[in-house]
């Protein structure tokens, strides 16, 4: 019991089981799932798959953001990895053809790709900071997929493509099964190698890394290289659930979600410790609390007062002006102390 | 010996060495200088590639009319940047302003209400944004995250769709020009200038901007010394806030309307201009003037790009490659200066 409430997921994680009460309460039909031709429909089903491009974005910038980084170009990113794949299916003489659309996502993913290691290279090589650094391709990157689809919002009818994001594989959304499948593949990555340990490294104090011989160039390049990929395949669902490249609007203010998503997890701005589950939580939460906005009748225009409101809460919750003086109140009742030393002894022996 | 010949090696010896003195003790303004430089050359090549159609009276006039919001923007920005932050609400607090401001008028409320309520609250986002910053140890990028929010979600509640404005002394702001041969200038322009010289005054004249230089270049040592950190960086957030809700009066005096989508992405706007006018990101280097030039460039731009009728995609692009080139050079600035030390 004490071990599950000095987690750090314990906060996040109960406010996105507050969330899901307080829903079920108001509309008992949210928590039911049903199962039609094998396939499961609900209102949870529906939040998972729309969180996938969020998602996808949320656990490059996790990366990015554990080498005390930021990654603000991903939704730019996204709208040329949408406009270059359906350009490419648009330009295709036959859009059904199942290699046509394979083709065209992997051009699109290596796009971003280079989108990616382009943010790297300014920011490992050149030793800019983050936020300017990505805050080029931020601006130029959606004049460039506009230039990619001329102007226009690409619309293309591929039955392969729009199954990205509304097909179903084994009862279960097919968005969803790309955002299992990368939240596995990073936790696998960074958790079951050195890599992880090495980029929190990094971003707790990147000359100590370095004079501790970790190649800190290449682990910060490669973090904004996954970033943009990452925010690639989420430019190919988006567009897939729109069938269609809308170079204004795809992953318009995503990157502020990312980082939210990422800052209600659990992992600091500042770099260093940092917890792929809680930014899966933090993702749940968003699009749990945008469906329960959508939910009271808020035009969704209005649900941003909402997300103003759950980040102050959240980063004066974490701050420590707050935490101090709250111990301070516990110590005039005489409780606190104890598990704070708890705290300091547990990370010194972890 | 003669003198003569004792002067010629002093001599050349003295004039590389003054220009190195001139650039060490002036290294900061480098990237305004050249950022005016750039701005030449805009100039010089529209003028070259339009057959002179460009350099007119009309046009600058109507370049300080046309990014008159951007520029009152943009010397909020260089306070908050000076002072090491950031601030990404001001593009959507100017649009919550800008609406509150027409729907205020179109219930009626009288100008001498409805226009201090939109610089009170543009500034009061701005102290909710410093509070956070200053008290709660937040990160000036997350906060004013939230107050981007705030303020794009403001604007929604307050209405969903453009309100009209009537109300004349608002379209008097916009609608008067006292011209000078070819030259105008409208009450939006005026308003614009003043922001700068009465922000270039407080910066560089008394001991408020002194002291935002100060916790930009260095906080602790700021914070040793004594100094008001804290209330200085408050109020750097507060200007920004406030400066946001005058763009939103120019803004709707401009367009002649509030509408809930104005300002998107005008925060990286006023950014680039800031930065593209030579302030350092990382706070206490800077000028108030060369934000101005910032804008000037980016208005440039802007009007090349309409003049030439190329896609406005280009933009974008144009902007985010100069911003890439002046940030390289800026670091190069900052590399040498730390040699140095």
């Amino acid at each position: 019991m004490n071990a599950i409430m000095k987690s750090r997921l314990v906060w996040p994680a109960s406010a996105l089981i507050l969330l899901i009460l307080v829903n079920t309460i108001a509309r008992p039909q949210f928590i039911k799932i049903t199962v039609r031709d094998g396939e499961l429909y609900g209102a949870l089903i529906d939040i998972l798959r729309n969180s996938a491009p969020l998602m996808l974005v949320a656990l490059g910038m996790t990366i990015v953001i554990a080498t005390r980084g930021i990654d603000l170009s991903v939704g730019a990113i996204m709208a040329v990895s949408g406009a270059v794949a359906l350009t490419i299916i648009d330009g295709s003489g036959d859009p059904g053809n199942l290699a046509t659309v394979l083709i065209a996502v992997v051009v699109a993913l290596l796009v971003s790709l280079v989108l990616g290691a382009w943010n790297g290279l300014l920011v490992s090589v050149f030793g800019i900071q983050p936020i300017i650094a990505t805050l080029v391709l931020m601006l130029a990157g959606r004049g460039v997929a506009l230039l990619i689809t001329g102007g226009f919002i690409t619309t293309v009818n591929s039955e392969p493509f729009s199954f990205i994001a509304t097909g179903y594989l084994v009862a279960l959304p097919f968005a969803f099964l790309i955002s299992i499948a990368a939240i596995v593949a990073i936790s696998v990555i960074e958790r079951r190698t050195a890599l992880g340990v090495l980029t929190e490294a990094v971003g707790i104090n990147p000359e100590a890394s370095r004079l501790a011989g970790v190649r800190s160039r290449g682990i910060i390049w490669s973090a904004y290289a996954v970033s943009g990929v990452l925010a690639g395949l989420a430019g190919v669902v988006y567009a897939s659930n729109i069938r269609a490249a809308d170079a204004n609007a795809a992953g318009l203010f995503i990157e502020l979600y990312a980082i939210l998503a990422v800052v209600l997890g659990g992992t600091s701005l500042n770099g260093g410790k940092f917890s792929l589950a809680g930014t899966v939580i933090g993702v749940l939460i968003i699009q749990t609390l945008e469906s329960t906005i959508l939910f009271l009748g808020v035009p969704s225009a209005q649900s941003p007062v909402f997300f103003a409101i759950v980040v102050v809460v959240v980063v004066v919750a974490q701050s420590s002006r707050l935490r101090s003086d709250l111990t301070k109140l516990f110590r005039r009742t005489g409780a606190a102390p104890a598990p704070a030393q708890d705290r300091e002894k547990a990370e010194v022996a972890s | 010996m003669t003198a003569t010949t004792l002067d010629r090696p002093v001599r050349t010896q003295e004039k590389p060495s003054m220009l190195k003195t001139f650039l060490s003790r002036n290294g900061s303004m480098m990237p305004t200088f050249a950022a005016i430089l750039i701005l030449i050359l805009l100039f010089a090549g529209a003028e070259a590639f339009l057959r002179g159609d460009f350099i007119t009276p009309r046009n600058i006039s109507a370049l300080l009319l046309d990014n008159a919001y951007l520029l009152v923007l943009a010397v909020g920005m260089t306070f908050v940047i000076l002072t090491g932050g950031i601030d990404l609400s001001v593009g959507s607090v100017m649009a919550f302003t800008g609406i509150l401001g027409a729907r205020m008028l179109a219930e009626g409320a009288p100008v001498a209400v409805t226009v201090p309520t939109m610089l009170l609250g543009g500034a009061a986002i701005g102290l909710l944004i410093g509070i956070l910053v200053q008290y709660f140890g937040v990160q000036p990028f997350i906060a004013s995250l939230a107050g981007l929010f705030l303020g794009r979600g403001l604007a929604y509640i307050v209405s969903l769709s453009s309100i009209k404005v009537e109300e004349p002394a608002i379209l008097w702001l916009q609608s008067t020009r006292m011209s000078f041969g070819g030259w105008y200038i409208t009450p939006t322009g005026i308003i614009a200038l003043s922001a700068v010289a009465i922000a270039a005054f407080v910066l560089h004249l008394t001991r408020f901007g002194r002291t935002i230089y100060a916790v930009g270049g260095n906080e602790q040592s700021a914070r040793l010394m004594g100094l008001k950190v804290g209330r200085v960086k408050i109020a750097a957030y507060t200007i920004s806030g406030f400066c946001a809700g005058l763009a939103g009066l120019i803004l709707t005096a401009y367009s002649g309307a509030g509408y809930p989508r104005n300002g998107i992405g005008t925060e990286l706007d006023a950014i680039a201009a800031v930065v593209i006018g030579g302030t350092l990101l990382i706070g206490g280097r800077g000028y108030v003037l060369g934000s101005m030039v910032g804008v000037f460039v980016y208005g440039t731009i802007k009007t090349i790009i309409s003049f030439m009728g190329a896609e406005q995609s280009w933009m974008q692009i144009i902007v985010g490659a100069l911003l890439l080139l002046f940030i390289v050079v800026q670091r190069a600035i900052v590399a040498r200066s730390d040699g140095r030390r």
